[in-house]
């Protein structure tokens, strides 16, 4: 580090420049890595709540839409519960609904229907629990639009009126709309279009989007088998979110390329270093300085480089990221920050590793003479 | 400085055993052929030099006769393709990459042209890098009391650009001879000075070469300061002979 940190300074211009150009990079890197967080907590945060290890879809149903597509039968359910390992299945249901409430909020909301006094029914913050076959409670966020205890809200098209009785403690969403939870019994009769009044065909009684499943070790193949179902661990059931896939995957594709236009301009910029000083090299060499020492001295001032760079970044970027209106789904994740700030420095460090094995090749013998 | 004033393309060492060569650099029937078939030149043309402890000698020659090629093979930092290279007794030629490197370390001081400083290094830490890659157990002189030896105490703190050329030349030799040579290979150190500034430096080499004890070889141009050598060579077409 003695020729390393000496160097950063006497040629902080050019560090500098380099070090913005990093530090941009980082502050890119941060935001995007807020977006998708955002993304993801908007997407599946309902989901991700769930206390259950895995749900159970009808068989054949597209892996990407099981949510919206899957329809199977209640006696699916106790062909779950008498699976080994299971401690618990609940059935489950799910649909998305327009809706508008009493003090003149349009809002969309995730139905999710379960029994009221299941393992599946939700904790509230306020309000009381499920219990009442026109009660909702709502995701946090369904309050912070304007939704209120008591509020009546009715389903568009159908006229079926729900009362918030709850409000859940976090934000709960699902397809980037909120979520309401409801009794198993009045999602039926939602999800089968029949309004108030209207009578609710026995088929759909029996209908549900899947099997809830907790437990631990179990035999999720062999379960399908018996219940004709097709399971999916909670993790997977994301995939089947409205638009998750897509939208995680473009914006993992963008950190990737963002990665490796990281290790591009590092290995680019140490190329140029590494060959602007290819005559001092030369010296160094001729007087004995091992290339051990060399390179480690390179690496190192990559690292201080890069790790400044990407501390400076990192902090404007959640600086940038606290100052983003609540209209864009942004998070920031310590841990999906730390993971992304190691990759870019790593990655960063990885091309210029690759310029700085140039030393290597620096003939001593062009430090004599006029070989400057 | 031993070697036949013999009127053919070689030189020789004499034959009498002297400790004092030992201890500096001897080479024996040197040849290094550079460039592929017709384009082959004998850069070194079966050279023989022996240059004793505390002796201060003189390589004279136009350009491309050989003079920075004998350089680098004296210092190992180039192999050539026969003969014989040794430093105080330690074999250069036959060496591997690494080992010739650790050689060069602890036992080579280089002053180059125009002293070719590290430009982001003040004085005193060009004097105070080579112990960072120093061998384990070398013992270096402290870079300070040779900088003021060589005058320069008063601008320990100065970077390159902020010194003249002289002032480079003396920061470079005091870095020489810190890491405690039995070899200084200088090379051209008056290219880019005046007269008066050339004396001065040569001086301080021949100085330095006999207070340290230092095998010193010179190459230069500057036939102003052939005074303060011990002995004088010149080389023609890679070919060494005594003046």
């Amino acid at each position: 580090m003695f020729l390393a940190i000496r160097e950063l300074h006497f040629a902080r211009a050019r560090f500098t420049l380099m070090g913005a150009v990093i530090a941009l990079i980082a502050v890119l890197m941060v935001l995007l890595s807020g977006l998708s967080q955002g993304l993801v907590r908007d997407g599946v945060s309902g989901l991700q709540q769930l206390p259950v290890t895995s749900l159970a879809f009808g068989h054949g149903v597209a892996s990407d839409s099981a949510f919206s597509r899957s329809v199977i039968t209640l006696d699916t359910v106790d062909s779950w519960s008498r699976q080994s390992g299971v401690t618990q299945a609940a059935p489950f249901g799910s649909t998305l609904i327009n809706a508008s409430s009493s003090s003149g909020v349009e809002i969309d909301l995730a139905l999710f229907g379960v029994e009221p006094g299941s393992f599946l029914s939700p904790k509230v913050a306020t309000g009381s629990p499920l219990a009442a076959p026109d009660g909702i409670v709502v995701s946090s966020t369904a309050a912070d639009a304007g939704l209120r205890l008591g509020d009546t809200v009715t389903v568009d098209r159908l006229g079926t009126r729900l009362t918030v009785v709850g409000v859940l403690a976090d934000q709960h969403t699902f397809g980037h709309v909120d979520v309401a939870y409801l009794p198993l019994a009045t999602w039926q009769a939602i999800h089968a279009g029949a309004g108030p009044g209207e009578p609710v065909p026995d088929r759909a009684r029996q209908e549900i989007t899947a099997v809830a499943v907790r437990g631990d070790g179990v035999d999720l193949a062999a379960g399908d088998d018996a219940a004709g179902t097709e399971s999916m661990t909670l993790s997977e059931s994301y995939g089947a979110s409205p638009g998750y896939t897509a939208e995680t995957s473009t914006l993992t594709l963008i950190q990737v390329f963002l990665y490796l236009i990281c290790a591009l301009v590092a290995g680019a910029f140490f190329t140029v270093w590494t060959i602007q000083r290819k005559h001092e090299l030369a010296v160094l060499r001729a007087l004995g300085a091992p290339t051990g020492y060399l390179l480690r001295d390179g690496l190192a001032q990559a690292l201080v480089l890069l790790s400044a760079a990407a501390a400076v970044g990192v902090g404007a970027g959640v600086g940038l990221g606290a100052a983003v209106g609540e209209g864009v789904p942004f998070a920031l994740d310590v841990q999906a920050i730390a993971v992304a700030t190691a990759l870019l420095v790593g990655l960063g460090l990885t091309g210029a590793a690759v310029a700085i094995t140039r030393i290597a090749a620096v003939d001593p013998a062009t430090a004599l003479g006029g070989n400057r | 400085m031993n070697a036949h004033p013999e009127t053919s393309r070689k030189t020789t060492v004499r034959g009498d055993h002297d400790p004092a060569q030992e201890d500096g650099l001897v080479m024996r029937d040197v040849t290094m052929l550079l460039g592929d078939g017709d384009d082959t030149v004998r850069a070194l043309d079966s050279v023989h030099l022996t240059v004793a402890a505390g002796e201060f000698a003189a390589i004279v020659g136009p350009s491309g006769s050989g003079k920075s090629s004998l350089l680098a093979v004296a210092g190992g930092l180039a192999v050539p393709d026969s003969g014989a290279v040794t430093i105080a007794g330690r074999p250069m030629t036959k060496a591997s990459r690494r080992a010739r490197t650790a050689l060069r370390r602890d036992l080579v001081g280089f002053v180059f042209q125009s002293g070719n400083l590290l430009p982001a290094l003040t004085a005193l830490d060009q004097l105070r890098l080579p112990s960072r890659f120093a061998s384990p157990g070398a013992v270096h002189r402290d870079p300070m009391k040779l900088l003021t030896e060589v005058g320069m105490a008063g601008k320990a703190d100065r970077r390159p650009h902020q010194l003249s050329g002289g002032e480079r030349q003396r920061v470079g030799i005091a870095r020489a001879l810190v890491t405690g040579p039995r070899l200084l290979l200088v090379d051209e150190p008056t290219a880019a000075l005046d007269q008066a500034r050339s004396r001065d430096i040569v001086q301080m080499l021949a100085r330095e070469a006999r207070r340290h004890r230092v095998a010193t070889v010179m190459v230069t141009h500057d036939t102003e300061v052939l005074q303060y050598c011990d002995s004088v060579y010149e080389m023609m077409d890679g070919a060494l002979s005594k003046r």
